[in-house]
């Protein structure tokens, strides 16, 4: 049994994970740039929403678990509008450039998200009030035990996922979005406005993140600045191991990457649990260089 | 009147020679980190720069080339300078071993790969692997390097040893440049598939490339560790990886001028900037966000590129 309570919470782990691994992955999709900056726009979702709970908390509404719906929508809109500012101003002047500005710009935007950030909030972790997440959950079997919130991230990332995939394969932009990431240029000359499919990536992807970010910070409890460089190079692992560019694979390789750490930090050591996975992500990329689903060829012919 | 080169090399060596001498023991001190980083960022320029392979985990050999010195001089009690060779071959070492079966990979993969390898080593010095790296308080009471009986406790002590390694880098890798083998890098960096069909053994020249790129970030490491004489494993921290590869992208990759002005920006000037430290980062990323718009090619690129690329361009747009 305590087998299936790992997997249980390593499955929402994942799910964190592979919210954020779906930015990255969209990302590159489109451009074939490893955005830095995306573990930090998923870090200012955390802040946002705190500091939104905060505000509504000592302006006398006391926290009733509902209040985290609108906002959650707050912070969906504002982490993807900062999205397209970082994408508008760091990352279109250089799509021409080559591969390494870009790679430059975007630690640059990470920098400076995590400078303002302390700069902001502090440099102490912050925690969220009680009565925004709740506690307690349900028995599924004797010795397995899915926590309410357990719960909720399992609904909202299944929920935002499903949503999304759908997004990608039956509309219009979807079509136009697998389009520009399968070649830009023909794209172009079928139509497809590419920069606003850009911009509408980086809608998407930073506001999942931002959702993520939330949803890490609800879940834990508490959090500090760095929260975007580790949560965010854990998601990075995630989108690789599944494929980069590939949505699905980011899906698979972000639940993947929860079960793998949690059931390494349970029956091996919580201490090497990052090991474990880092090593995982080497092996895997050795023995398979494109990920899981990768589909798309990797080296230059 | 236009200076020969051996004229300004002169005088830039007399002004490395004089200029700590009228400074406090704190300017001497940032002075020597920047030579330090000047050190790191030429043996990454190495690896990023001459042969175009993404390596974001270069902190991790600086941390072995730093615990290599401190382990063996609190273990077994060699004498600091007695170690340096020990931290060059150990990180060579592990960058052979680690290189070895990852060169295949292309460029953002490889780049992951070497991001992943230096959190590796980071955890591994903070779960104190071997009982020997000290956990996350790291090593502390190293002894300092000393020299005929002279122990070198002064910054400017450790400025001149930084500048004597510094300098037999820029001998080496101008040579190196220069040599059979750094045109053979930069030929498979331009275009491996032609490098290939022209005889090079691309797989053999970049694991070359990565193994001397680490051997020599050991030795920085190894010089750290003298004079701070405490090491934790921070020094194997992602952030430290990322300045580094800035260091060598800021200035211009593949160039060694380039590495210093890429040193100053990342390294020099913040390090004056001490007052703003809190929006310190911030600053750098600003910065960092603007050259890349204004300069891609780096603030001085290598000539040697720039050439090569011009000299390219006719092959491509015949039909």
């Amino acid at each position: 049994m305590q087998l299936v309570q790992q997997l249980v919470n390593g499955i929402t782990i994942g799910s964190f994970y592979a919210l954020v691994a779906l930015g990255y992955t969209m990302v590159y999709g489109v451009l074939k740039l490893i955005n830095f900056a995306h573990g930090d726009l998923f870090m200012w979702g955390a802040y946002l929403g705190l500091t939104a709970v905060l505000a509504l908390v000592s302006a006398g509404i006391a926290g009733s678990p509902w209040l985290i719906v609108p906002i959650g929508a707050l912070v969906i809109v504002a982490i993807a509008m900062l999205g397209v500012l970082v994408e508008r101003v760091a990352y279109r002047p250089l799509r021409s450039a080559g591969r390494l500005p870009p790679i430059i710009s975007a630690l640059g935007v990470a920098f400076i998200l995590q400078s303002l950030a302390r700069n902001i909030f502090g440099a102490s972790w912050r925690t969220f009030p009680p009565g925004i997440a709740l506690p307690g959950g349900i028995t599924l079997a004797e010795g397995v035990r899915l926590g309410w919130m357990q719960l909720i991230v399992l609904a909202v990332a299944g929920v935002l996922m499903a949503a999304l995939y759908l997004f990608v394969q039956r509309t219009r932009i979807g079509t136009a979005m697998r389009a520009v990431s399968l070649d830009p240029t023909v794209a172009r000359l079928m139509g497809i406005d590419v920069d606003r499919i850009i911009a509408i990536v980086f809608l998407i992807g930073p506001g999942l993140g931002g959702i993520g970010g939330l949803i890490v910070g609800l879940y834990y409890g508490s959090f500090d600045f760095t929260l975007g460089w580790t949560f965010g190079l854990k998601a990075f692992i995630a989108a690789i191991l599944g494929g980069i560019g590939n949505i699905p694979g980011a899906m698979l390789g972000g639940m993947l990457l929860g079960v793998v750490e949690t059931l390494a930090s349970g029956y091996i050591s919580p201490q090497w649990k990052d090991v474990i996975a880092y090593a995982a992500l080497i092996l895997i990329l050795i023995l398979r260089p494109t990920g899981l689903l990768g589909e798309r060829v990797g080296a230059k012919v | 009147m236009k200076l020969r080169p051996w004229q300004w090399q002169m005088g830039l060596l007399a002004l490395a020679l004089l200029l700590p001498l009228p400074l406090g023991d704190y300017y001497r001190t940032v002075l020597w980190r920047t030579g330090l980083y000047a050190i790191l960022g030429l043996s990454l320029n190495l690896i990023v720069g001459y042969a175009g392979l993404f390596q974001l985990g270069h902190a991790a050999f600086y941390a072995l080339g730093a615990y290599t010195a401190g382990i063996l001089n609190l273990r077994l009690g060699v004498p600091l300078l007695a170690t340096l060779p020990a931290c060059i071959v150990v990180a060579g070492l592990f960058g052979y071993l680690i290189t070895r079966p990852i060169l295949h990979l292309r460029g953002d993969y490889l780049c992951i790969v070497t991001i992943a390898f230096g959190e590796v080593v980071r955890l591994a010095l903070v779960n104190d692997v071997f009982g020997l790296t000290g956990g996350a308080n790291g090593l502390s009471g190293i002894d300092r390097p000393s020299l005929f009986g002279l122990e070198l406790r002064a910054p400017i002590y450790h400025y001149y040893l930084m500048l004597l390694v510094l300098l037999l880098t820029l001998g080496g890798m101008q040579r190196l440049q220069d040599s059979r083998f750094g045109r053979a890098l930069l030929y498979v960096r331009e275009d491996e598939e032609a490098a290939e069909a022209m005889g090079i053994d691309t797989t053999r020249v970049k694991l070359l490339a990565f193994v001397i790129g680490s051997a020599w970030a050991g030795l920085a490491g190894g010089l750290y560790a003298g004079k701070l004489t405490v090491i934790a494993p921070d020094l194997a921290k992602f952030m430290e990886s990322v300045v580094l590869f800035c260091i060598v992208v800021l200035g211009g990759t593949g160039s060694i001028p380039g590495v210093f002005v890429g040193t100053i920006g990342m390294v020099t000037l913040p390090e004056l900037f001490r007052p703003l430290k809190d929006w310190r980062d911030a600053w750098v990323g600003i910065a960092m966000v603007v050259m890349m718009i204004a300069r891609p090619g780096g603030l001085w690129p290598s000539r040697r590129a720039s050439s090569s690329v011009r000299g390219g361009e006719p092959a491509e747009e015949a039909p």
